[in-house]
C-alpha cells in the first residue's frame, strides 16, 4: 500500500487536497480576464500617482505623502493577492510572507523614529 | 514499521512537507520573506540619509555648487521612470499569463485567441523582453546620472540610490536569466501542466521583484 507512490501522477492542487489536514486546500486561481482587469487597475493607480506628483498644490498639502503611500500599499497588496495568488494559496505561505514583511515594516518605522524622520508631538 | 516502508518508498523527485505542500514552494516563499528584510534594510538606509546630502546633485531640488557656480538640475527623471514602471507592471501580467498557459497546456485551443493565450513561449518571451527593457531604462538612467555628475561616491543620495536600485536591477537580471532557462526548457521538450510548479516558483520571484519596485518607485521617485 504505497500511498505516496499512488499520488505521484496527480496535479499539485489534487495532491494538496489529499494532504490537507483540515480542509486547508488551494482554491482555483483567477481567470485570464481577472488578470487583465488587475493590470488595468494597476496601470490606472500608477497614472494617478504620477499625475499627483505634477500637482504642486497637492504636493505641498499634508495629504500628498499619505495618499501616495496608500496607493503604493494598494498596488503591493493587489499584486501579492492576485498575481502571486496569496489570496488563494495555503495559509502557511501567507505567514511566510507577511511575518518577515511585518517585522521589516516595524524595523523601518523604528529606524525612522530613531533618526528623527518621524516624531510624536506631545502637546 | 509499515509507516516507515511507505515513506522510504516515496519517489525521490517529490518533496512534500508534513502539510502536503511542495517544499520547493515553501522554500521560495521563505526566500521571498528573507528578501523582504533585505530590501527593507536598503530602503531604510535610503530614507535615513534622505535630505542629508551636503553636496548635489539632489533628487528633487536644483543645487548650485558654491565653489564653481555650476547649477545642477533635479536629477530624477520621472517620465522615464514612469515608463519603466509601466513596463515592469506589464511584465507581471505577461508572467501570470505564461503560468496560466502552462497550467492549461492540455486544454484544447479552438480559437485564435485561445491559441495566443495558451502559448507559454509567447508570454515567457514577452516577460523576458519587458524585463530586459526595464534593465535598459535603468542603464540609461544610471548613465545619464553619471554624466550629470552623480556617482555612487558623490554624496549620500548617490550612495544609497545606486545601492538600492542597483540591487533591484541585479534581481531583475537574475529573473530574466531564470526566464531564459524556462524558455530553453520549453523549446527543448515543451513545458506541460506537470511543470507548472517550475513556472509558478519563477513567477513568484518575478512578481516579488515587481512589488519591490512598486515601493521603490513611490518612496524614491515620487515622494519629495
Amino acid at each position: 500500500m504505497d500511498t505516496h507512490a499512488s499520488m505521484t501522477n496527480l496535479p499539485d492542487s489534487a495532491e494538496a487536497q489529499l494532504h490537507a489536514p483540515t480542509g486547508e486546500v488551494e482554491h482555483a486561481h483567477p481567470t485570464w480576464s481577472t488578470y487583465w482587469k488587475v493590470a488595468l487597475i494597476l496601470t490606472l493607480i500608477t497614472v494617478g500617482e504620477v499625475w499627483a506628483y505634477y500637482l504642486p498644490s497637492f504636493v505641498a498639502s499634508r495629504g500628498f505623502v499619505p495618499t501616495l503611500l496608500a496607493l503604493s500599499a494598494l498596488k503591493f497588496a493587489i499584486v501579492v493577492m492576485f498575481y502571486m495568488h496569496l489570496k488563494y494559496d495555503h495559509r502557511l505561505f501567507r505567514v511566510l510572507f507577511t511575518g518577515p514583511l511585518f517585522i521589516a515594516a516595524l524595523t523601518l518605522i523604528a529606524l525612522m523614529f530613531l533618526f528623527g524622520h518621524l516624531v510624536i508631538k506631545v502637546m | 514499521m509499515s509507516a516507515t516502508v511507505v515513506h522510504t518508498s516515496a519517489p525521490a523527485h517529490h518533496h512534500y512537507t508534513a502539510l502536503g505542500l511542495d517544499s520547493r514552494k515553501v522554500a521560495i516563499w521563505a526566500f521571498i520573506g528573507s528578501e523582504c528584510m533585505l530590501f527593507v534594510s536598503l530602503i531604510s538606509t535610503y530614507l535615513i540619509y534622505k535630505g542629508r546630502s551636503v553636496i548635489g546633485p539632489l533628487p528633487h531640488e536644483a543645487w548650485t555648487d558654491p565653489t564653481t557656480g555650476q547649477v545642477f538640475k533635479p536629477i530624477l527623471n520621472i517620465p522615464v521612470t514612469s515608463a519603466s514602471t509601466f513596463v515592469l507592471l506589464m511584465s507581471s501580467l505577461f508572467m501570470v499569463l505564461a503560468l496560466a498557459a502552462v497550467q492549461n497546456k492540455e486544454l484544447p485551443k479552438r480559437t485564435r485567441g485561445e491559441r495566443i493565450l495558451g502559448s507559454s513561449k509567447l508570454w515567457l518571451w514577452m516577460t523576458a523582453i519587458a524585463g530586459t527593457t526595464f534593465l535598459g531604462f535603468q542603464a540609461y538612467e544610471f548613465t545619464s546620472f553619471v554624466h550629470e555628475g552623480l556617482s555612487i561616491r558623490r554624496n549620500l543620495f548617490g550612495s544609497t540610490f545606486f545601492t538600492l536600485t542597483g540591487f533591484h536591477g541585479a534581481h531583475v537580471t537574475a529573473g530574466v536569466l531564470w526566464l531564459v532557462t524556462l524558455l530553453a526548457i520549453d523549446y527543448r521538450r515543451g513545458l506541460t501542466s506537470k511543470d507548472s510548479l517550475l513556472v509558478d516558483i519563477s513567477a513568484l520571484y518575478w512578481h516579488f521583484v515587481d512589488v519591490i519596485w512598486i515601493v521603490i518607485f513611490t518612496l524614491v521617485y515620487l515622494i519629495k
